[in-house]
C-alpha cells in the first residue's frame, strides 16, 4: 500500500486523535470496572504497646523489615535511613505525656513508621506525583522519579521519610534482589509491604512479630477483620491526631 | 539585539572583577561535581535538617528579585519619573537574582537529572509546582522587559505599547513569587516555626528592605566608578521604601514572637528558643539571631533618624546593615530553625559544610557576574558612549 501525504496525515491525525480521546475518557471516567466490583480495602495497623513492650530489646519487626526491603545500615546519624525504629513515648506522642505516665513509660521503645496517612501532606507537597496515595491507603513511593527535592520530608509530621545523602549500596550487607535497591538521592520510606500484600502475604514487621502478636494488621473497610474488632473494642491514640492527618497506624496504650 | 559585545570590552579594573568571580564560579562547579558524584551527604543537611544553607539562599534570593517591583510599581503605576532611570537596573538585579534562586534549588536536588520530571508530570497540588511556575515566568516577564526597553532605548524610539501590560503584569506577578515561596513554608501542618498566616508578609516586608537596600548600594557604588549617577531623589525616595519595609517586618516579627510566648503553646515557642537561647546545650543559631537583632536595631535607627537617612555614609551604612540583618533572617535562620526541634523532638544541628560554602559562594559570584555584565549593557546603551569608553 501506497503512504501519500494526504493519507498519512489522516492517519497521524485519527491517532492523535485517538490518544487525546483516551486520556480525557481516563480524565473524566469514573474507576474502571473491576476496581468498582471489589469490595473497599482501607490497610491500617494496630500496634497493641503492651505487647511490644513486653519483650525487651526486641527489634525483629525493624530487622525483617530492613533485610527484605535492602534498607542501608548507616552508622552516621545524620545519614541513617529508616523504615520502622523506635522512639521514646514523648517523642513518639508528643504533648500526650504528663509526669507520671512518663514515669511508667521513660525510655521504653515504641515502634513508629509510616502512619499512610489518609490525608497524607507528603502526597500533597510532591512536585512530580512520585509519592501518591493508593485507593487502599498504601502511600507508595516511585524512585525512578523522585528528584529528591526532600519537600515530602518536610511535610511529614512523623519524620518518618529518609533520603538517601550517599549511595546506600555499599551500606547493605547482603541484598535482596527481590527488591529494588535505591540510589542517592531519593526519598524512602515504609510502604507497608505492598510488594507482600499483592502476594497474599502479611508485611514482613507483622510476620516477624507472629510469637508477640503486638503488631496487628488488616483491612479498616472490613468489620469483621482483626483490626477493626480492636480499634472498636481498645482504647486506641494516633501520633499527632490534631493536625488532620488521619494516620492509619494505632496505638493500644494501657 | 542583546547588546552583548559591551560585555567583552572593558577596562582592567573590569576584567580582574569579572576573572575574579570566574575563579570562584570555576571553584565551585568543581565541587558541584563532586557533590553530584558523592550525593548530598557531601553537605551539612541530615535526615533531621533536610534543608540548609541553598534553599534558605534560594528563599533570600527570590525576595531580592520580587524587589524589582518597588521601582517598577511607582514608575509604571504612578509616574514617578525619579525612578526611570534605575527600573532598568531593578529589572536586571530580578533577572540575576532569579536565575539564582533556580541554580540554588538545582543543586539542592538530590536527582538533578530528573528536574524535568516537574514540567513531564504537572502537579497543580503542590506548592513547588507552582514556585517553578512563578519563578520562570518572572523571568521570563523581566527579560522579556528589559530587552524591550532597553533596546527601544538604544534605538531612541518610545518602546512598542504591547509591552505596558506586559510590565504591569510583573507588578502582581512579583508579589506572587514571594508569596508562594512563603506558602512552600507556612503550608506544612507538622513545622509550627512556619505554620503562620504572617509568613508571606512578612517574606514581602523583608524583601522590600533587603532588595531596594541593595539597589541603593549598587547605585552608590556605580557612582562612585562614575559610571551611573541615579540623581539624589531616587536614592533617597529608595530609602523610604527600606525604611518603611524595614519597620514592617520587625514589627511582623514581633507579632510572631508575641503570639509564640504568651499563648506558650510548646510547639510555638521551641523553634524561637532554639533561634534565641538554644535547646538542650545546642546554640548554633543564637549568635547568628542575636547578631541579626542587633543589625536590624541599628538599621531601623539609622533609617527612622531623617538627618540620618539623608546622609550619604549614614544610608549607605544603614543599607549594609538591613541588608546583612535580613541575610541572616532569611539566608540562615528562618529555613534552618524550622526543622529544629524535628517532629519527633530531636534537637540535631546544622551547619553548612566547606564544599556546601564553596558551591554557595560560586552561584553568588555568578550573581554578581550576571549584574555586573547586565549593569554594564544598560549603562554603556544609556550613556551613549563607545564601548571602550566605559569603566
Amino acid at each position: 500500500m501506497r503512504i501519500t501525504r494526504n493519507r498519512f496525515l489522516r492517519i497521524t491525525g485519527v491517532s492523535a486523535l485517538a490518544v487525546a480521546g483516551r486520556k480525557l475518557a481516563r480524565l473524566f471516567g469514573g474507576p474502571d470496572g473491576a476496581a468498582a466490583a471489589s469490595p473497599p480495602v482501607r490497610w491500617a495497623m494496630v500496634i497493641d504497646t503492651q505487647k511490644c513492650l513486653k519483650k525487651a530489646g526486641c527489634i525483629d519487626c525493624i530487622a525483617a523489615c530492613h533485610k527484605v526491603h535492602n534498607v542501608p545500615e548507616i552508622k552516621d546519624r545524620a545519614h541513617e535511613i529508616k523504615w520502622v525504629w523506635k522512639e521514646p513515648f514523648k517523642q513518639a506522642f508528643p504533648a500526650q505525656e504528663t509526669a507520671y505516665t512518663e514515669e511508667a513509660y521513660k525510655g521504653k521503645p515504641f515502634p513508629v513508621l509510616c502512619n499512610h496517612c489518609d490525608n497524607p501532606p507528603c502526597v500533597r507537597v510532591c512536585p512530580t506525583k512520585a509519592t501518591w496515595k493508593r485507593e487502599d491507603g498504601l502511600v507508595m513511593m516511585d524512585w525512578h522519579r523522585c528528584i529528591g527535592c526532600r519537600y515530602c520530608m518536610a511535610a511529614c509530621p512523623y519524620g518518618s521519610r529518609s533520603f538517601n545523602w550517599v549511595d546506600p549500596r555499599p551500606h547493605l550487607r547482603r541484598i535482596d534482589i527481590e527488591f529494588p535497591m535505591r540510589t542517592k538521592g531519593v526519598v524512602e520510606k515504609c510502604t507497608f509491604c505492598a510488594e507482600r500484600l499483592a502476594r497474599g502475604q502479611a508485611p514482613a514487621c507483622v510476620q516477624a512479630c507472629k510469637e508477640q502478636k503486638a503488631l496487628v494488621f488488616g483491612n479498616l473497610a472490613d468489620p469483621d477483620s482483626d483490626v477493626s474488632r480492636l480499634v472498636r473494642s481498645r482504647f486506641t491514640l494516633r501520633r499527632k491526631p490534631g493536625l488532620g492527618t488521619n494516620p492509619e497506624v494505632y496505638y493500644i496504650i494501657g | 539585539m542583546f547588546m552583548f559585545e559591551q560585555a567583552v570590552v572593558g577596562s582592567r579594573r573590569y576584567w580582574v572583577w569579572v576573572l575574579c568571580l570566574f575563579a570562584v564560579i570555576g571553584l565551585g562547579f568543581l565541587l558541584y561535581l563532586r557533590q553530584l558524584s558523592y550525593g548530598l551527604g557531601i553537605t551539612g543537611m541530615s535526615r533531621d535538617v533536610t534543608w540548609g544553607l541553598y534553599i534558605a539562599q534560594f528563599t533570600f534570593l527570590v525576595g531580592v528579585a520580587a524587589s524589582a517591583v518597588m521601582v517598577v510599581l511607582p514608575y509604571y503605576l504612578h509616574d514617578y519619573k525619579a525612578f526611570g532611570r534605575i527600573t532598568i537596573l531593578g529589572e536586571f538585579l530580578a533577572i540575576s537574582a532569579v536565575t539564582m534562586c533556580m541554580l540554588f534549588v538545582f543543586v539542592d536536588m538530590g536527582q538533578p537529572a530528573r528536574a524535568l520530571n516537574v514540567l513531564l508530570y504537572p502537579t497543580p497540588n503542590s506548592i513547588m509546582f507552582w514556585d517553578f511556575v512563578s519563578l520562570g515566568g518572572y523571568l521570563l516577564l523581566n527579560a522579556v522587559i528589559a530587552l524591550v526597553t532597553l533596546g527601544a532605548e538604544r534605538r531612541r524610539v518610545a518602546p512598542p505599547a504591547w509591552i505596558k501590560p506586559v510590565i504591569l503584569l510583573s507588578i502582581p506577578w512579583a508579589i506572587s513569587i514571594h508569596t508562594v515561596t512563603a506558602f512552600l513554608y507556612s503550608g506544612l501542618p507538622g513545622r509550627s516555626f512556619w505554620l503562620t498566616a504572617i509568613l508571606a508578609p512578612r517574606f514581602l516586608a523583608s524583601a522590600f528592605a533587603a532588595g531596594p537596600a541593595l539597589l541603593i548600594l549598587l547605585c552608590m557604588i556605580m557612582r562612585r566608578m562614575k559610571a551611573f549617577d541615579p540623581g539624589p531623589e531616587a536614592v533617597r525616595k529608595l530609602a523610604v521604601i527600606v525604611t518603611y519595609a524595614m519597620i514592617l517586618n520587625v514589627f511582623f516579627l514581633l507579632m510572631e514572637v508575641f503570639t509564640a510566648f504568651y499563648s506558650q503553646i510548646p510547639e510555638h515557642t521551641e523553634h524561637f528558643r532554639y533561634v534565641f537561647v538554644g535547646l538542650e546545650g545546642h546554640r548554633a543559631l543564637v549568635g547568628w539571631a542575636w547578631a541579626s537583632a542587633l543589625l536590624a536595631l541599628v538599621s531601623l535607627v539609622l533609617l527612622i533618624v531623617p538627618q540620618l537617612r539623608r546622609n550619604e555614609k549614614a544610608l549607605a551604612a544603614a543599607c549594609v546593615v538591613t541588608f546583612l540583618s535580613l541575610w541572616i533572617d532569611k539566608g540562615i535562620c528562618l529555613v534552618v530553625a524550622g526543622f529544629i526541634p524535628s517532629p519527633v523532638g530531636a534537637v540535631t544541628e546544622y551547619a553548612p559544610t566547606l564544599p556546601e560554602m564553596g558551591i554557595t559562594l560560586a552561584i553568588w559570584a555568578i550573581g554578581c557576574l550576571m549584574v555586573t555584565v547586565f549593569y554594564k549593557i544598560a549603562l554603556s546603551v544609556r550613556e551613549g558612549l563607545a564601548a571602550s569608553a566605559v569603566h
